[in-house]
């Protein structure tokens, strides 16, 4: 029997890549072509009109924005992201301990929603209809229909205010000790966890469903199977594929999320970076940070796609 | 969403019933377009007004949700608020949501080049995360309404077009579009008479949904301090001017934030229990 998996991944990752591009282009085309001399900025307006030329020249600001496009493509490759507008430093390294950052907080909040979300999403499928099912698919939707900043809100009025468990900001300077790991980096990791754990939840209980709905789940019941054994043994291997699916999408979540989180909480990460970026309009230092944004988020994107590929067994 | 299937075999008989849920939301969302539409008739106070001599004052008779960071009356700040996040958004989805469907009309029944061409970039797009497009476009041009409401528009346009494209698809393979195809019937007629009728009740299902994504970003935007601008303020950014008032718990950050989540929080209800027969309007 030939197998199209191969060829269906490459072309997924072509497509992925495909994608790359025309999203770089709209991230450079929608920084640089909109109006806003670069020059005048830099120089403010006191600059004499020669002054204003020359920078001009110096930045290839007189070049075909086509032409500055590749320029720029072509020093991302050689890891040469640019020179940031507002400090003048070099925007890799602005870039890199903040980016390692970030990673932490997304990775500490994996951890922590992935075995969370998917134990809630599967029970609350195994005992469906029951009150304990109603109460956290109310929870999932309560959560998912309000914006980050508001579950952040409410993280700090609960665990802050009213518990004073906590403290309100994140200093992630204090780390040297357990406790003060976890003192700096709960209430980020709680507020995303939240929303990232209810997109999961939603999910993985609806594809755990959906394989509870099919013929040889039925017959299982009709054999007298208990419902976790139902659920464990008959549905769950078959809806391992959907579910990871919905994991990775859930992550991808993560990349909107940590943008109000870092914000709020004061986290020196890559978002609260481009956040700032955006104020001081350094357009060299919000360019990088998009594209990273936007090739983490394709990375998952395209990992979902490709997990749901692979486990399509009529595929193989 | 799953949670009222039981009620299936009811809904074929009274298609156009709406569970208690659904009528609740309902006037949830009812309400709140109304406070849009009768700011100033309703409001207490105008908004600029220093009415309290404290500020992030309690709830009390006279100031019904507290004061904010300038002891502004809070109740008619949101009550004006209403309008900038309710008239935003809807302006915002009105466009992307006509926008995405004609274009999924039009290359569903179009197929080919075309078909290929235009799913491929709206599906580029679709893959930039909405805030950072919303930050970068802040970054060039600077926030207004209207560049709000045209942004927060262009994000949404390739969601819209996926959705009613594959429920397009499906419809152009019906016996009754080949029908029309041979009596010669031009492209805006199709789309028009032929297929629109036909998925309707799924797109405006679609519509509120996408609504409330607006809202959401409308909202995170403006906490940012990226969205609108003072002197007005929609209630993301009534949330952001009185963060302050977090560590007291004032009622100031509190009540714009519960805002937010009742007008969300209905519309969803509201869609995961309207009516049958207007969900599945769809010759799927």
């Amino acid at each position: 029997m030939t197998t199209r998996v191969p060829s269906l991944i490459l072309g997924r990752l072509f497509i992925a890549l495909v994608t790359l591009t025309i999203v770089s282009f709209a991230v450079f085309f929608a920084t640089t072509l909109l109006p806003g001399d670069t020059a005048t900025i830099l120089l403010g307006q006191a600059a004499t009109p020669e002054a204003i030329a020359g920078l001009r020249t110096a930045m290839h600001l007189d070049e075909p924005a086509l032409l500055r496009f590749f320029y720029w493509i072509g020093g991302l490759f050689q890891g040469d992201l640019g020179t940031s507008y507002a400090n003048h430093m070099p925007v890799a390294t602005l870039i890199g301990g903040r980016l390692l950052n970030t990673l932490k907080l997304a990775g500490l909040t994996t951890l922590i929603s992935v075995p969370l979300a998917l134990t809630l999403g599967i029970t609350a499928a195994m005992w469906r209809r029951t009150l304990y099912d109603r109460v956290v698919t109310i929870a999932t939707i309560g959560i998912i229909s309000v914006p980050e900043f508001v579950l952040a809100t409410l993280a700090v009025l609960v665990f802050a205010v009213y518990l004073k468990w906590l403290p309100a900001l994140s200093f992630t300077y204090q780390v040297d000790s357990f406790s003060g790991l976890l003192r700096a980096y709960a209430m980020p990791v709680i507020t995303l966890t939240f929303g990232v754990s209810a997109q999961m939840i939603r999910m993985s209980r609806a594809a755990v469903i959906e394989t509870l709905n099919t013929p040889y789940v039925e017959m299982a019941l009709l054999k007298g199977a208990s419902r976790p054994r139902l659920v464990l043994r008959h549905a769950l291997p078959n809806a391992l594929g959907p579910i990871s699916n919905a994991v990775a999408l859930s992550l991808s979540y993560l990349v909107g999320g940590v943008i109000i989180v870092e914000t709020i909480f004061n986290y020196p990460g890559i978002a609260k970076l481009m956040v700032d970026a955006v104020s001081t309009r350094d357009l060299p230092l919000i360019q990088s940070c998009a594209m990273i944004f936007c090739v983490g988020y394709l990375i998952l994107i395209t990992a979902a796609d490709i997990v749901a590929i692979l486990s399509n067994p009529r595929l193989r | 969403m799953k949670t009222h299937t039981s009620t299936g075999s009811l809904a074929t008989w009274s298609g156009y019933r709406i569970n208690p849920v659904g009528l609740v939301s309902f006037c949830v969302v009812l309400l709140w377009a109304l406070v849009a539409l009768f700011a100033p008739y309703i409001a207490p106070h105008s908004v600029g007004d220093m009415v309290d001599l404290d500020y992030f004052g309690p709830m009390r008779p006279g100031l019904w949700l507290g004061s904010d960071y300038l002891g502004r009356d809070m109740l008619s700040r949101i009550i004006y608020g209403t309008r900038y996040t309710v008239g935003i958004s809807l302006a915002a989805v009105s466009i992307a949501c006509f926008t995405g469907v004609v274009l999924g009309m039009t290359s569903a029944v179009l197929r080919g080049p075309v078909d290929m061409v235009v799913s491929r970039v709206l599906d580029a797009m679709n893959s930039i995360p909405s805030k950072l497009f919303g930050l970068m476009v802040v970054a060039a041009v600077g926030s207004s309404i209207p560049v709000l409401i045209l942004t927060l528009s262009v994000i949404y346009v390739p969601g819209a077009y996926r959705f009613s494209r594959s429920l397009a698809v499906n419809i152009d393979t019906m016996d009754f579009i080949m029908v029309a195809r041979i009596r010669g019937e031009s492209l805006p007629y199709l789309i028009g008479s032929e297929i629109l009728p036909n998925i309707v009740g799924p797109v405006l299902a679609d519509l509120g949904l996408r609504f409330v994504f607006i809202v959401l970003l409308l909202s995170g935007l403006s906490f940012l301090g990226l969205g609108v601008q003072p002197p007005y303020a929609d209630w993301g950014a009534l949330v952001r001017e009185n963060i302050g008032g977090l560590p007291f718990a004032a009622p100031a950050v509190i009540v714009p934030s519960l805002a937010i989540a009742t007008l969300t929080i209905s519309v969803n209800l509201l869609i995961d229990n309207l009516p049958q027969k207007i969900r599945d309007r769809s010759a799927s």
